[in-house]
């Protein structure tokens, strides 16, 4: 009984708040699913307050309305399942999740078998983060759509780097035992072995996620094993302990990240990681490149100062969601999620990105960012240092082919 | 190879002894009061936080002699308000009155300071490196760490076995009825052994907090391994907890440097294994990934092969 009237209320409160939604158009709910709390809860609701600023500034343009609301998922595949359960009950269609590709998976997984079941109350996956090659490859589905540059994607525009130092013999590769470590591995050991075959991996080492305090043994590894660089995937505060551990340890040798930035991983890294740290990104903030980029970078500051608009392809799911909204004259994910597929769309700091449609993976040049205090406008934990545009790798030299099969629902 | 020995051996030092720190009072509490007390991670943390809001306004050092006084006398008054009045309902009233505290202290550390990691900084003093061999250097930080653990280890075993209190806390172990017969305040003695515990426990959290991170976590990461430290070491056995923190340290930094697997070891020894087999998952783990779970393999074939822990003369 109790679980009948349950699965009204559900309804109704659904129905209710379709009705609305066509009453008055123009409101658009977003579910952010990530880590709100623990250990990468910085980044989940760093990410969140870009989100919100993002959707204020898009708001005032006119046009489709949009309201982010964090659910906090604690980075657990399991507890992901149940905030979606809880997104789909509020109704909500667009979930955006980035943080962890353990969880994207669960969640494309869940999404893509919740729509072939309920054909009336679809969900669109905005994937903004979660860079597992899988996900647009063997595990592609119509309903998720990534904004980020695969973990492929940036190891290829990483190694081509790498592939021209010369002097450089020794590699070592860590990261955080699951998909996206192991992922980071693979294209490692694939990309060097293609560009340099002369160049020798020392060492290829995971360590639990989120579990390791003290990254110092692991320092002493590295050191140990002779490296002359070290490129990681980590994230978060296994990033944020990593750094310290090897600024304690001395350890001088060269960074080459996914994202050794800001949540507080800048200020760790500090005057010690200058011209020695890189990160492989999508967007730039050092410089803007455009007027209408730095605006919307010095009004996120202003309004909060003690956080870095550190996700800059957050502005492009949103603003791509919009078009899309706009182009398909409707928010129903099936015909937003038509309207995505080949869109081509100018970043706010004016690179030109295309939704590929074969594989739903956001086609964009990606930059070599060097960690610096010289010619930095926007620094990160208001530490003085920050990350400065080195090298462009294009959309074309950048792109990956995708063995992805996309079926389209009919 | 000589330069990975010499670091893992310092490193796993520093984790070993701030093991003790914790071990040592849960050990205490428990031969005393016969308790196994599943919130003693969750002082460590308390400890660490209120550190670092004593830091925000007077700095490091008065933080490090004030919080583990104030959380001490937390621990005394939640002995005699709290644990006292559970206890004539027996131990497993004790122990799920502790298991309480545990989740009570996790969520109201969240409720003040926050569900991120604090801003919890070394000294600026103790911020730079100590010396430098092989090109690698070593934090004066975890020198003061290390140093701070070997002086409390010294202080509690000269307190419990060359002086009176430590004689009275002793004879109260075992013989607490008449103890109390002889004119000492037994329920005192438990009270003080309780809050020095709770002391304890909060100054370890006061060191380990800049260099580990102060997040609502910490308890969850150290609590487990703590209660591995002390059946290892044998329940109640102080000398137990010590060898038994170290070999643990040790254990899980070392394992760190080792890249040797079952697979490796089978091709060792003549058989030919299929990297891209069946079970190739599992034997090409190396022993680097099995470190963390080390403890606990540790933990049960200590349960099997000896019941009492290394130390200690009670079963667990």
């Amino acid at each position: 009984m109790i679980r009948r009237t349950l699965g009204l209320g559900v309804a109704m409160a659904t129905f209710a708040s379709v009705a609305s939604f066509s009453a008055q158009a123009e409101t658009v709910k977003i579910a952010f699913i990530d880590p709100l709390s623990g250990g990468f809860g910085a980044v989940g609701i760093s990410g969140l307050k870009q989100y919100q600023y993002t959707a204020g500034v898009l708001n005032k343009e006119g046009g489709t309305q949009f309201e982010v609301t964090g659910y906090d998922n604690k980075i657990s595949p399991k507890e992901s399942l149940i905030q979606l359960k809880r997104v789909i009950a509020d109704g909500i269609q667009f979930v955006v999740q980035g943080n962890s590709s353990g969880v994207a998976n669960a969640l494309t997984d869940a999404i893509n078998k919740h729509n072939k079941r309920n054909p009336d109350k679809r969900v669109l996956f905005l994937n903004y983060s979660a860079v597992d090659p899988k996900l647009t490859n063997e595990k592609c589905n119509f309903w998720h759509f990534r904004f980020d540059a695969n973990a492929d994607m940036k190891m290829n525009a990483l190694t081509d780097v790498i592939a021209e130092d010369k002097g450089m013999k020794k590699i070592y590769l860590l990261g955080q035992n699951y998909s996206f470590g192991k992922a980071v591995a693979a294209a490692a050991v694939k990309f060097l072995g293609e560009k340099r075959p002369d160049l020798k991996i020392v060492g290829n080492e995971l360590h639990p996620i989120g579990k390791v305090k003290d990254f110092s043994p692991y320092i002493a590894k590295i050191k140990a094993s002779g490296a002359q660089a070290l490129i990681t995937g980590n994230w978060g505060a296994d990033m944020q302990n990593l750094a310290k551990a090897a600024q304690d340890s001395g350890l001088k040798i060269p960074l080459y990240t996914y994202y050794a930035a800001n949540n507080g991983i800048t200020k760790a890294i500090g005057a010690g990681g200058v011209d020695r740290v890189r990160l492989v990104a999508e967007g730039t903030t050092n410089p803007p490149m455009t007027e209408k980029w730095r605006t919307l970078l010095q009004g996120f500051k202003a309004k909060h100062p003690n956080e870095d608009f550190t996700q800059t392809r957050i502005t492009n799911v949103m603003s791509m969601l919009k078009k899309a909204i706009a182009k398909a004259g409707s928010a129903k994910p099936i015909k937003v999620a038509a309207a995505l597929e080949g869109m081509e769309h100018k970043a706010f700091w004016g690179d030109t990105v295309t939704m590929r449609a074969s594989d739903h993976q956001l086609q964009m040049p990606i930059r070599i960012l060097v960690h610096t205090d010289k010619g930095i406008e926007f620094d990160g934990d208001n530490s003085g240092f920050g990350l400065l545009n080195e090298s462009t790798v294009t959309a074309a030299e950048a792109s990956t082919p995708t063995s992805c099969k996309m079926k389209r629902p009919s | 190879m000589a330069e990975l020995i010499i670091f893992s051996l310092l490193h796993g030092l520093v984790y070993g002894l701030l093991l003790f720190m914790l071990a040592s009072g849960l050990t205490l509490i428990f031969s005393m009061m016969g308790v196994l007390n599943f919130a003693h991670a969750s002082i460590y943390m308390l400890g660490a936080y209120v550190a670092y809001t004593i830091s925000q306004y007077v700095g490091f050092w008065p933080g490090l002699i004030i919080a583990p006084v104030v959380v001490g006398l937390f621990g005394a008054l939640v002995e005699r308000y709290g644990l006292r009045h559970v206890h004539k309902y027996g131990h497993v009233a004790e122990l799920i009155f502790t298991f309480g505290l545990a989740f009570l202290i996790e969520e109201f550390v969240q409720l003040i300071w926050g569900k991120q990691t604090v801003g919890y900084h070394e000294p600026a003093v103790l911020a730079v490196p100590l010396f430098e061999m092989y090109g690698q250097t070593f934090p004066a930080y975890k020198a003061f760490m290390l140093l701070v653990s070997v002086a409390i280890f010294i202080v509690l075993l000269v307190v419990l076995t060359r002086s009176r209190v430590g004689l009275i806390i002793n004879a109260a172990i075992t013989h607490p009825s008449m103890v109390s017969m002889l004119g000492h305040n037994v329920p005192m003695v438990f009270m003080g052994v309780f809050g020095v515990g709770s002391a304890l426990a909060a100054l370890a959290g006061v060191i380990a907090g800049p260099s580990l991170g102060t997040s609502p976590g910490m308890a969850v990461l150290l609590g487990p391994i703590v209660f591995v430290v002390i059946v290892v070491g044998g329940l109640g056995s102080l000398i137990g907890a010590f060898v038994a923190s170290l070999l643990i340290g040790m254990m899980t930094t070392f394992a760190v440097a080792i890249d040797y697997s079952f697979g490796q070891f089978f091709m060792d020894v003549g058989l030919n294994m299929d990297p891209d087999g069946v079970l190739s998952d599992l034997y090409t783990v190396t022993i680097a990934q099995l470190g963390p779970i080390m403890p606990y393999m540790l933990l049960v074939l200590i349960l099997i092969f000896r019941p009492t822990g290394l130390f200690g003369t009670r079963e667990v």
